[in-house]
């Protein structure tokens, strides 16, 4: 870990300006990743700039309806905010899905967004890395990448986002509200993440010194129909091999609207349009799902330790959907269904 | 293989500063660097060594201390952050003539071995209690997942759990 | 003397519970003594090759930075293998840190940056610059199995298996065969403290070393032996172990570095090792094992191989049992056994709980059920039918063998009868149920051990040894054996344990702390009566005059005559009366010595069967273990609550061996690449539903005074077999490398 100041910053845009003064500045929100990272020697930043005291924790009803996650907001109180487990049960089930409830306790939902991957060559600095050391190599490909993607990758860089929660904003259509030197702005949910291409060291749109400062989720939150569906090597405290957010809008077994997105598979959350217009107006079937599914991985690639994660993901897309479609087999959170068959 | 190497060139040392913690109910204040964590701070400086330092990267739970009642990885937070909280450790939650209700089951269910990952399960079980979201033997297992116990108490830790558990909620009604 | 029942075998919460529950139970980091300086370790980035320069002067220029130690400046100490030597030093050259540019391994120490504070010898730490030349390394146990070789050289204990009959005829004998190869991956123990070391300088080389240990005995050994202290200099005490498993049966390289960095600087100082760097030491070494079983038409075995590949390091022959077990655990005439060591560049393998057992009766157990559907019985029915009365191997009686009873009992308690035989006959809605059992086998050993029982003129008995609390209740169970042979309530004794200034005990492990330990506490408590009734008899109390100690009994705090309870005298008025402040007595281990060089006359042994239950997504492939029974025949059980957890942490383990535990190298570097907890899985609350502990009646006169045989790993035996079982039961998908993820059941 290296030496560096830490200043708690009052107001946005005084936040701002100081990451601007500072060349290797951070922000910090509740540090569950940052500090792991620093630890490691993975990210030196020499000055923190603490992010508590901007009052950017309240969770608030806009007036279209939708819903405003403060980006300090923690992920529990996220999670367990009335509003979210009423209207948005996808999203509360995916950050349950996600870390442990003390690291829920901490992490922010600006944070969760913030997340690196957790790709084992990212993590140990003896090995070529492009994402920690651009232009050095990637080790993941030809080795061990049994937790890498499958989607979406490039000949630089194979890792994944490790996020649950942004699965589920994903799907749900969020709005990413940012601040920074230039003023504010807005950003897709879709857009916000990148793929690797070239440039692996990326993982997000953010320009230099923004900041995220809210989350805007639409009115529609499939509160009928959903399912977060986590694959892991264990019941709890694990990151997804695969996971599955499908929210469905069903007119008897007709499919109304859908959405569809993945996490473990990419370097960003992975939401498939095109899959989701493919279950659109058909009925809710086996069927069906196996062509979305199909759809969904027809680009698919393999890496030899994570190749199973291209029958995996389809599998799981299968049952996510009938899961939504059902609504059966749905209790507390994912991970209770997980953990108690 | 191309080896490598990342050191970067010395950086010049940032000042320590001071960090005032309020903690079981005390008032501390401490000369810090900026990177001391909660964990380091509780335990090199406090001599409260009832936190424990498992793994050090929020992947282990031994550390939890509970902060404005909810429970953290104290190892994941810098004592910086920490100033205007009120933080309570397992040496806040009893002691050995006057143990608290979870101390007490756990001696009773017999809900640790070697007894390193006790205070954070403790703390942690505490946090849930404050949380109230867990009712089921189902819910307390997977809400005690951030703890990891190696010489593998989970069984009588969720009995222990579930006892306190199950007064609250008779308290509660 | 008689042992009553008052406190053995009776459930007993744990003596240090309120200490460990409170978190004033202090760990080896954890004694904050003044000026205390800290030490980080520097780890090797490469596998194989050597140091070209450290460059320590930016380091050196830190304000709070005292010293970089590395091959460059460590003084001059003991030059010959044997003082770097520990109690279970394997054959070879044991690994010295910091004693030369050669890097061996990956992860190798190769500096400590000693510093003011723990922050700051970090910082120094990630800014030390060393340059490495790096040669070509070989990690890969399969490129090597034409190199292994037969250990003739290994711990003390190790016995190369034994083969019997005639392999080759009983093989054509039968009518069923089964042939399989098993694998396992490293796996590390990653007990939930990380190894520390806390040195407390008294000044003039005088330590008070405060270990993470399984021995404090062989912390002190291996710091007298390197840095030329004596024993009364070098005092260790390590009254609590955050977890052992086996990981602390060797001392790791922070004491040394510690006492290093104290000596040189005489100062207290303190290291502590990372999470990741408690992958940089010993470790259930990766094994490939081949099995090959025949059965006559009765299911009767006619032959058993078991041969075993297993890697260590360039520097020692790390040995275990691996397929001994399968020369005994079955009655068969024909057993051919191998075990084969190959060299790769990795550190030293390590004893990790049931070390060898664990491996090997995944491979025999898991063959076991793959012979049961090749003969076409029930996988408890071929067992019992195979059922060994004696113990071919080395051809000795069993001093007591229970393991049919934890067959019928456990069965009957699972409801194994129910169980239809097909694979994936069994559903529970939509899930596939998958039956499976497997069972084990251990050592009970005994050791010698000193101990020394003190009365005070309070009435208060203290009983010490320098043995260790890792977590099985040591504290607790001597506690019991004492209170009970003295006649006391538990809270009128103490025992004390975890420090070199005690009477020697042997090293925490092996699952022989219990009989060695316990039936030395009775053996001082009977010489602490002698004693007491020697001093009785100076006093005016006729009834005891010339009365033997057989005539008495030690009850509520009093010695008084069997042939008549009223004649009784205060155990407190004797010590009183003695003018000492207490009365002594410290047992012999000439005896038990002497025993040991003895040929054994009985085989003595612990066994267990486990029964287990999944349930697994037919679409998902996910696995949960549902039930678990593990019925385990172990001697007396001294205490059933703490046994019991003993056992249910080891199914835990064996859940984890099966499912999840694998350290994975990239051979490409020489590096383990999933080393946190966050990526080296072992199981969570959630992973865990019921588990059911049954201790069969198990009388044993012959294994020793107390009838003991240990905990520590025979409840984990048969669990990740029986686990596998089940699943193949489950899913007809019979996967023999370990772990069964779920990508191996797709």
């Amino acid at each position: 870990m290296n030496s560096f100041t830490f200043t708690q910053a009052t107001a946005v845009a005084g936040a701002v300006q100081d990451n601007t003064a500072h060349p290797d500045a951070a922000y910090i929100g509740g540090g569950t990743n940052l500090i792991d990272l620093m630890k490691e020697n993975v990210a030196r930043p020499t000055h923190l700039i603490g992010l508590k005291n901007l009052g950017l924790d309240t969770i608030e009803t806009l007036p279209d309806g939708g819903l405003r996650l403060g980006a300090l907001a923690t992920n529990a109180a996220t999670a367990w905010h009335p509003e979210v487990e009423s209207r948005y049960p996808l999203l509360n089930q995916a950050i349950l899905a996600g870390a442990s409830p003390q690291l829920r306790n901490m992490a922010t939902d600006g944070g969760n967004l913030m997340q690196r991957t957790r790709c084992y060559y990212f993590y140990d600095l003896t090995t070529p890395c492009n994402k920690r050391e651009p232009g050095s190599g990637c080790s993941a490909i030809g080795g061990y990448n049994r937790v890498c993607g499958i989607l979406g990758t490039s000949d630089s860089c194979i890792a994944t986002h490790p996020s649950d929660m942004c699965v589920a904003l994903a799907a749900l259509d969020t709005t990413v509200r940012v601040s920074g030197p230039n003023g504010e702005r807005t950003i897709k949910f879709e857009d916000f993440h990148r793929l690797p291409g070239d440039h692996p060291e990326r993982d997000n749109t953010l320009e230099p010194g923004e900041l995220i400062t809210g989350l805007d989720l639409p009115k529609k939150g499939f509160s009928q129909n959903f399912s977060y569906l986590k694959l892991r090597d264990r019941s709890s405290y694990a990151f997804a091999l695969v996971s599955v957010a499908a929210a469905l809008e069903l007119d008897g077994n007709t499919i109304i609207d859908a959405r569809l997105a993945l996490g473990g598979v990419a370097h960003k959350p992975w939401r498939d349009q095109e899959a989701e217009a493919l279950l659109i107006g058909q009925p809710a079937t086996a069927e069906t799902f196996g062509r979305a599914a199909a759809k969904v991985l027809a680009g698919a690639k393999g890496h030899g330790a994570n190749t199973f994660k291209i029958e995996l993901a389809r599998r799981a897309i299968v049952r996510a959907l009938k899961q939504a479609t059902e609504m059966k087999e749905v209790v507390d959170t994912n991970a209770f269904q997980n953990s108690n068959p | 293989m191309p080896q490598v190497t990342q050191a970067p060139p010395p950086a010049t040392l940032a000042p320590t500063q001071a960090v005032s913690l309020h903690i079981n109910g005390q008032a501390h204040t401490l000369q810090l660097a900026p990177w001391t964590t909660l964990l380091d701070a509780l335990r090199e400086y406090l001599d409260l060594t009832g936190t424990k330092k498992g793994c050090d990267h929020g992947q282990c739970g031994a550390c939890t201390v509970l902060v404005d009642g909810k429970r953290i990885n104290s190892c994941l937070s810098l004592a910086v952050m920490q100033e205007g909280t009120d933080i309570q450790t397992i040496e806040g939650m009893g002691t050995e003539g006057s143990l608290s209700p979870l101390q007490q089951a756990f001696i009773d269910h017999d809900a640790f071995q070697c007894g390193y990952c006790t205070p954070g399960q403790i703390c942690s079980a505490q946090g849930l209690i404050n949380e109230g979201k867990a009712k089921t033997e189902a819910e307390v297992r997977e809400l005690m997942s951030g703890n990891v116990c190696r010489c593998g108490a989970y069984s009588n830790i969720l009995s222990a759990v579930m006892e306190v558990v199950g007064k609250e909620l008779k308290i509660e009604n | 003397m008689t042992l009553q029942t008052n406190y053995i075998g009776k459930p007993t919460s744990r003596v240090d519970g309120p200490a460990k529950v409170t978190g004033t139970a202090k760990y080896a980091a954890e004694y904050n003594v003044p000026n205390l300086l800290y030490g980080y370790v520097v780890s090797s980035t490469i596998t194989k090759g050597k140091i070209i320069k450290i460059d320590t002067a930016p380091v050196l220029a830190l304000p709070g930075v005292h010293q970089v130690f590395s091959h460059e400046n460590v003084p001059s100490l003991a030059l010959f293998d044997r003082s770097y030597k520990d109690m279970l030093a394997p054959g070879g050259s044991p690994f010295r840190p910091l004693h030369s540019a050669e890097i061996k391994y990956s992860q190798q120490p190769v500096a400590l940056v000693v510093a003011d504070t723990f922050e700051l010898a970090r910082y120094a730490a990630s800014i030390l610059r060393i340059e490495y030349e790096e040669v070509a390394f070989e990690t890969e146990l399969r490129k090597h199995l034409d190199d292994a070789y037969e250990p003739g050289r290994g711990k003390i204990g190790f016995q190369p298996p034994k083969s019997r009959g005639n392999f080759g005829k009983g093989w054509k004998e039968g009518v069923a065969h089964v042939e399989a190869q098993f694998s396992h991956h490293a796996q590390h123990h990653n007990p939930m403290e990380n190894f520390a070391t806390t040195v407390e300088w008294l000044g003039d080389k005088n330590l008070n070393i405060y270990d993470k240990t399984q021995g404090a005995f062989n912390s002190q050994q291996v710091v007298t032996g390197i840095f030329g202290l004596s024993k009364e200099q070098a005092r260790v005490i390590s009254k609590y172990t955050g977890g052992g498993f086996g990981s602390g049966l060797r001392p790791q390289y922070q004491l040394f570095l510690a006492v290093l960095a104290s000596l040189e600087l005489e100062r207290s100082v303190r290291v502590s090792l990372t999470r990741e760097q408690m992958f940089s030491f010993g470790h259930r070494p990766e094994t490939l094992q081949h099995v090959a079983l025949a059965t006559a038409a009765d299911g009767s075995l006619t032959s058993i191989n078991h041969v075993a590949v297993a890697e260590t390091s360039q520097f020692e022959d790390f040995t275990e049992n691996v397929v001994g077990w399968s020369g005994m655990l079955y009655d068969c005439k024909n057993v051919q056994l191998g075990y084969r060591l190959a060299k790769l560049d990795v550190y030293t393998p390590l004893d990790m709980r049931a070390p060898g057992a664990a491996l090997g009766s995944v491979a025999l157990e898991i063959a076991m059920d793959e012979m049961a559907y090749a003969a076409g019985l029930d996988p408890l029915e071929l067992r019992l039918r195979n059922y060994s009365d004696r113990d071919q191997a080395q051809d000795l009686p069993f001093s007591s063998k229970a393991l049919r009873k934890c067959y019928h009992e456990g069965a009957a308690k699972f409801g194994w009868e129910q169980r239809t035989a097909e694979p994936g006959s069994m559903r529970d809605g939509n899930l596939l149920v998958g039956w499976g059992m497997a069972g084990g086998v251990w050592d009970a050993t005994k050791l010698p051990a000193t101990v020394k029982a003190s009365l005070d003129a309070d009435g208060h008995l203290t009983v010490s040894s320098g043995t260790n609390e890792i977590g099985t209740g040591t504290y607790t169970i001597m506690t019991q054996i004492a209170a009970e042979s003295m006649g006391l309530p538990l809270e009128a004794v103490t025992f004390v344990l975890g420090d070199t200034t005690l009477p020697v005990s042997p090293l925490q492990g092996g699952s022989w702390t219990a009989a060695s330990v316990g039936n030395s506490v009775v053996e001082a408590c009977t010489k602490l009566g002698e004693a007491l009734l020697k001093q009785a008899q100076k006093m005016d109390n006729p009834a005891f005059s010339g009365v033997k100690i057989e005539e008495v009994e030690f009850a509520n705090g009093q010695m008084r005559l069997r042939a008549d309870a009223t004649q009784a005298i205060v155990l407190r008025d004797v010590v009183q009366a003695s003018g000492e402040p207490s009365i002594e007595a410290e047992n012999s281990t000439i005896m038990a010595k002497l025993e040991m060089l003895k040929p054994p006359k009985y085989s003595m042994h612990a066994h267990n069967a486990v029964f287990v239950e999944v349930k697994v997504d037919p679409d998902l492939m996910t696995v949960h273990v549902t039930r678990v029974v593990n019925a385990v025949a172990a001697g007396r059980i001294l205490n059933p609550k703490t046994a019991r957890s003993q056992v249910l942490g080891s199914v835990v383990w064996g859940l984890g061996m099966a499912l999840m535990e694998e350290s994975v190298m990239d051979h490409r570097f020489g590096r383990y690449m999933n080393k946190s907890l966050a990526e080296y899985h072992v199981p969570v609350n959630a992973d865990i539903h019921d588990i059911d502990v049954i201790f069969v009646s198990e009388e044993d006169d012959k294994v020793n005074p107390l009838g003991i045989k240990g905990l520590g790993e025979v409840g984990m035996l048969g669990v990740a077999a029986a686990v596998a079982n089940a699943i193949y039961h489950a899913t007809g998908k019979r996967v023999r490398d370990m772990p069964i993820t779920i990508d191996k059941l797709l």
